[in-house]
């Protein structure tokens, strides 16, 4: 038996499989204060959705939760929890913040909406679950810090791909051999 | 003059003008968020319980030593001009002597084992994180 797979999938495939990896780079680097991590696969992710579509790029961000989890060794523990709720929440942000015109809208906003709620879906479960008392509120504006800083470098990263990207379809021909 | 004019746009320059909006408006929630979340406002009045009962109400703009008297013996609770700690508890690992001076609105001293604790409030409080 073999399950028949079109050419989506293996895009899907390979695209998980880059968010995966880097996934995992970032699960070894250590970071100065808990809980807070520059979230480098989420980058794959807006590539994705920039480049093809959104349930693409649903398929790639949950694939990538799922499967990082396992391979960590993490999967239904709370770190899963956290990532999953973040993952999720993010994506309805994208979902929502695709329709904004490109013309005054890059990857950039994109990629800083997609932090926020990604730090919006890991407190609401540490809030509810984790640790279910009034002073998590402290920690939301180091967390918001950190959302709009690696949200804004994701972003950019994302959008110098993309530029890349189409630079290398379309070659400018007006670039000076010399200054 | 700079080579990266030539062959590939600078970073920056990937920047429209929703973008600079987007980071506009989030650096202003931040900063309300900081504001709001982490009020640094100086303490008017120290509110000290014993076991689940309010003893007393004290303002912080004196020179005082109190004695209240806990579960297991008496402590001296020491306000000087707007500010307040443990000066003595009958405590075994006096942590909360240990945790010093108090200022800010809203923070707590907790002796657990005289169960004597210290709430610090200001002109308003900004939410009961004890009773919570």
């Amino acid at each position: 038996m073999q399950i028949q797979t079109n050419i989506d999938d293996h895009r899907i495939a390979k695209l998980a499989a880059f968010a995966i990896a880097l996934h995992m780079i970032e699960a070894v680097v250590p970071s100065p204060l808990p809980g807070v991590k520059p979230g480098i696969a989420n980058i794959v992710t807006l590539y994705v959705l920039l480049q093809y579509d959104f349930a693409t790029a649903a398929w790639v961000s949950m694939l990538r939760v799922f499967a990082s989890s396992l391979l960590l060794g993490q999967f239904m523990s709370p770190a899963f929890a956290l990532s999953l709720s973040g993952a999720l929440l993010s994506l309805g942000a994208l979902w929502l913040a695709r329709h904004l015109p490109r013309r005054y809208f890059s990857a950039i906003t994109l990629s800083i909406l997609a932090a926020f709620a990604h730090i919006a879906g890991q407190l609401i479960v540490v809030r509810l679950w984790l640790i279910p008392h009034a002073s998590v509120a402290y920690l939301i504006p180091i967390f918001a810090v950190a959302a709009l800083f690696f949200g804004f470098i994701n972003g950019l990263i994302t959008a110098k791909l993309l530029y890349n990207k189409t630079q290398l379809s379309a070659p400018d021909k007006s670039v000076p051999d010399s200054p | 003059m700079l080579s990266s004019s030539r062959s590939h746009k600078p970073a920056f320059s990937h920047l429209l003008a929703g973008d600079w909006l987007t980071i506009i408006l989030s650096a202003i929630i931040i900063a309300y968020l900081f504001q709001t979340l982490w009020s640094h406002e100086q303490a008017a009045k120290v509110q000290i319980r014993i076991g689940d009962k309010v003893h007393a109400a004290y303002d912080l703009n004196q020179q005082r030593d109190i004695i209240v008297h806990g579960a297991i013996g008496d402590a001296m609770i020491r306000i000087g001009q707007g500010k307040v700690r443990f000066a003595k508890s009958p405590c075994h690992n006096q942590y909360c002597v240990h945790q010093g001076w108090l200022n800010h609105n809203g923070q707590v001293a907790i002796c657990l084992p005289n169960q004597v604790s210290l709430e610090l409030i200001g002109a308003q409080k900004p939410y009961d994180s004890l009773n919570y």
